[in-house]
């Protein structure tokens, strides 16, 4: 009624109705589920809930028992490690591999399905098949013993000060596929003219990608960026099916500390309290990202 | 869908004209998923149909630390079982508390449970502020030394009597290229030894005194200090088994790839299963051969409170089948483990079985530390202990001093 009143100047509410009626449920979610339920989680972190939430607070004791937990202190290390490594890596793999295809060579097709498959096989079976493939008595190890080099050893998965590149090892394996897709299709949508501008400048191949194509292509890598981010924080199911956080505790991720707290140790308090030192950890990194990202562009 | 109602309908009116009047369908929850197990509960389901009910199996896969969780958060989600396992103890306490647990008080006495579950802190466990909420239906120990005789026969040793035997008879085993001592990587395996290794070493006063009373000073004290000796004879002995679960382990004795496993009675399945023979082929060592005692841990089942007034009928059914003679025979024998009464009778009981018996009957025996602390105090020493199993580096100086600052805050 009132839209068709002031139908000269339309309310600013009532504008693209349809839309914002659309994206309701999407704004529930994102409230009740996700804000509503990190912040619940946060607040129980306080309390020393056990099997089941309950309101007695202890003020910061699950904090202090969490950073006293050497357990706790090595899945903090093992995360940056392996986070640290896996972006490089896959950011540098991923650009390599899509750099080489992109040199309009033969079967080009042949080779992204084969680069791309791993990313279709879930962690789990990742995990799995790198368990069988690092293990000394199945894997590598037997195989280059068996050609005659008997003294070989190549056994990450066993060995505690080692065994987080194992995982990333698989990860690797799993993830740059993806990478190089993404890669690709940023290096496809470069225009001809600048390679051609490029090539009459003479300027050489490399410095052609470092200084003009990979600056041109800041939005993909951004993209990329955010997908192998989130991927590195949520790391489990990896370490679950490879090494079960072994030897001893040598591969513990931050992850796998919340799930097992929260359930096995039937300690909730303790779970809630790792939980929002991930969270913590997240918004420490993508805040002053965020905020120079698109902070920037509206001064700008 | 239409096919499934109309079979229910169907079996529910057959039901009505032939079948008791007080038939009721059960699903019961449990994680025993291994040849031996479900042969085990495949007898408890046979004795519970028989009495006209119905057991639907809900087996879930992967061992305790996976179905606790699932079978937890169905009963606080509102969608309870009719029955489920846990190992009684504190696993369940906090459930009890919140009045999500059927009180089998009752029927308990009616069956006067107190006087034939021996011993009686099996049914203590299941007993909060004076009720009781489980049933418990056998009796597992962890105290046993399994060794394999052909392994030392390779190592032209003899077989040991004792931890200290062992430990002795470890070069020889090396040197044939047999691995001393298997313990797979599962952090619960690692930190099952070491309570085993508490008992056989510093004796049941020293257990009761760090468990039970949670006594800080004992377990930093000289007598803790002699255990975490031998368990670091037991990791040096470990290096090599490069294997993740306990019945992996438990092969490489059968195999004769490793000298010995310190495993609980359910690792005697794995040798039933291959076809060996207690004495011969195998050696049991209960209480490792030193102290002779064996702790009374076990699994017990827990009724979730029920609306539907039929199946909470039927739950005193199944309570009582569970507990009666003859399934309780018939289930222990396939599963390996002992009865949780005192007159029944396990003639077919094997050589360690029959060990197991006769320390029962002396009375040697303690609470498991399921009994005793909590989940979380558990798997704080998993951590502790798969940390020390796995990092030669670590001290057993330093891991005691985890290990007393963990009893001092357990609950």
């Amino acid at each position: 009624m009132t839209g068709q009143a002031n139908a000269g100047r339309p309310n600013q509410l009532l504008r693209n109705l349809n839309s914002k009626i659309a994206s309701i449920p999407m704004i529930l979610t994102a409230v009740v589920i996700f804000l509503g339920g990190t912040l619940w989680t946060v607040f129980y972190s306080f309390t020393n809930s056990k099997l089941l939430p309950r309101l007695s607070f202890v003020g910061f004791d699950q904090y202090e028992r969490l950073w006293a937990a050497p357990r706790w202190v090595i899945s903090i290390q093992n995360l940056a490690v392996y986070g640290i490594f896996s972006l490089i890596f896959s950011l540098l793999i991923g650009f390599v591999l899509a750099a080489l295809m992109d040199q309009k060579i033969r079967f080009e097709n042949t080779f992204r399905t084969i680069f791309l498959y791993p990313f279709a096989l879930s962690f789990i079976v990742t995990g799995l098949v790198w368990q069988w493939i690092l293990n000394p008595e199945f894997g590598v190890q037997s195989v280059v013993r068996s050609l005659g080099w008997t003294s070989f050893a190549f056994d990450p998965l066993y060995n505690p000060s080692i065994v987080i590149y194992g995982i990333l090892i698989a990860a690797l394996w799993q993830g740059t596929g993806l990478v190089m897709c993404l890669m690709l299709a940023g290096l496809r949508g470069i225009d001809e003219d600048i390679w051609k501008a490029a090539r009459v400048d003479g300027i050489p191949m490399w410095r052609t990608y470092v200084q003009i194509i990979i600056p041109m292509m800041r939005p993909v890598f951004i993209t990329t960026l955010v997908i192998i981010a989130s991927g590195i924080v949520r790391v489990y199911d990896l370490v679950v099916a490879q090494t079960s956080g072994g030897p001893g505790i040598a591969s513990e991720v931050p992850a796998k500390y919340v799930y097992d707290y929260m359930f096995q140790a039937q300690n909730l308090g303790q779970g809630f309290a790792a939980s929002t030192m991930m969270l913590i950890t997240v918004a420490i990194i993508i805040v002053p990202w965020a905020y120079l990202e698109f902070g920037g562009r509206k001064r700008g | 869908m239409k096919l499934r109602i109309l079979a229910a309908v169907l079996a529910a009116g057959v039901s009505f004209s032939f079948g008791p009047a007080n038939a009721a369908e059960l699903e019961v929850t449990h994680w025993w998923t291994s040849g031996g197990e479900a042969a085990a509960v495949a007898e408890l389901a046979k004795a519970f149909d028989a009495t006209g009910n119905k057991w639907i199996d809900g087996a879930i896969a992967g061992s305790g630390g996976t179905a606790r969780p699932i079978m937890v958060s169905r009963i606080t989600g509102g969608d309870p079982m009719a029955a489920t396992q846990f190992n009684h103890g504190r696993q369940a306490e906090e459930l009890v508390q919140s009045g999500l647990m059927r009180d089998l008080t009752d029927i308990a006495t009616k069956e006067g449970w107190k006087d034939i579950i021996k011993p009686s802190s099996l049914l203590d466990s299941c007993t909060i502020d004076g009720k009781i909420y489980c049933a418990p239906v056998n009796i597992h120990s962890w105290q046993w030394l399994w060794l394999s005789n052909a392994a030392f026969k390779t190592a032209g040793v003899e077989v040991p009597k004792n931890w200290d035997e062992f430990v002795a008879a470890a070069p020889a085993l090396e040197k044939a290229g047999i691995v001393p001592l298997a313990v797979g990587g599962q952090p619960w395996q690692s930190a099952g030894a070491f309570d085993v290794l508490m008992v056989a070493i510093a004796g049941k006063d020293v257990f009761n005194k760090v468990f039970g009373d949670k006594d800080e000073d004992v377990a930093a004290g000289p007598e803790i200090a002699k255990v975490f000796k031998a368990a670091d004879d037991a990791r040096k002995m470990a290096k090599g088994s490069n294997v993740q679960d306990w019945n992996q382990a438990t092969n490489l004795v059968i195999t004769g790839k490793a000298g010995g496993q310190i495993m609980g009675d359910w690792a005697q399945g794995e040798f039933q299963l291959a076809g060996q023979k207690a004495g011969t082929d195998y050696t049991c060592l209960p209480g490792l051969g030193v102290n002779e005692i064996i702790s009374t841990g076990g699994d017990a089942f827990y009724f979730p409170l029920l609306k539907d007034e039929e199946k909470s009928k039927a739950q005193e059914v199944l309570a009582s089948t569970l507990i009666s003679p003859t399934t309780q025979v018939a289930f222990n024998l396939k599963k390996g483990s002992l009865p949780v009464r005192g007159d029944v009778d396990l003639a077919a009981a094997n050589d360690c079985m029959k060990k197991g018996l006769e320390i029962l009957a002396k009375g040697n025996v303690i609470q498991g530390t399921d009994q005793l602390l909590s989940a979380d105090s558990q798997k704080q020493k998993e951590d502790l202990f798969s940390e020390f199993f796995a990092n030669a580096s670590m001290t057993p100086e330093d891991a005691q001093k985890r290990f007393a600052d963990i009893i001092g805050s357990a609950d």
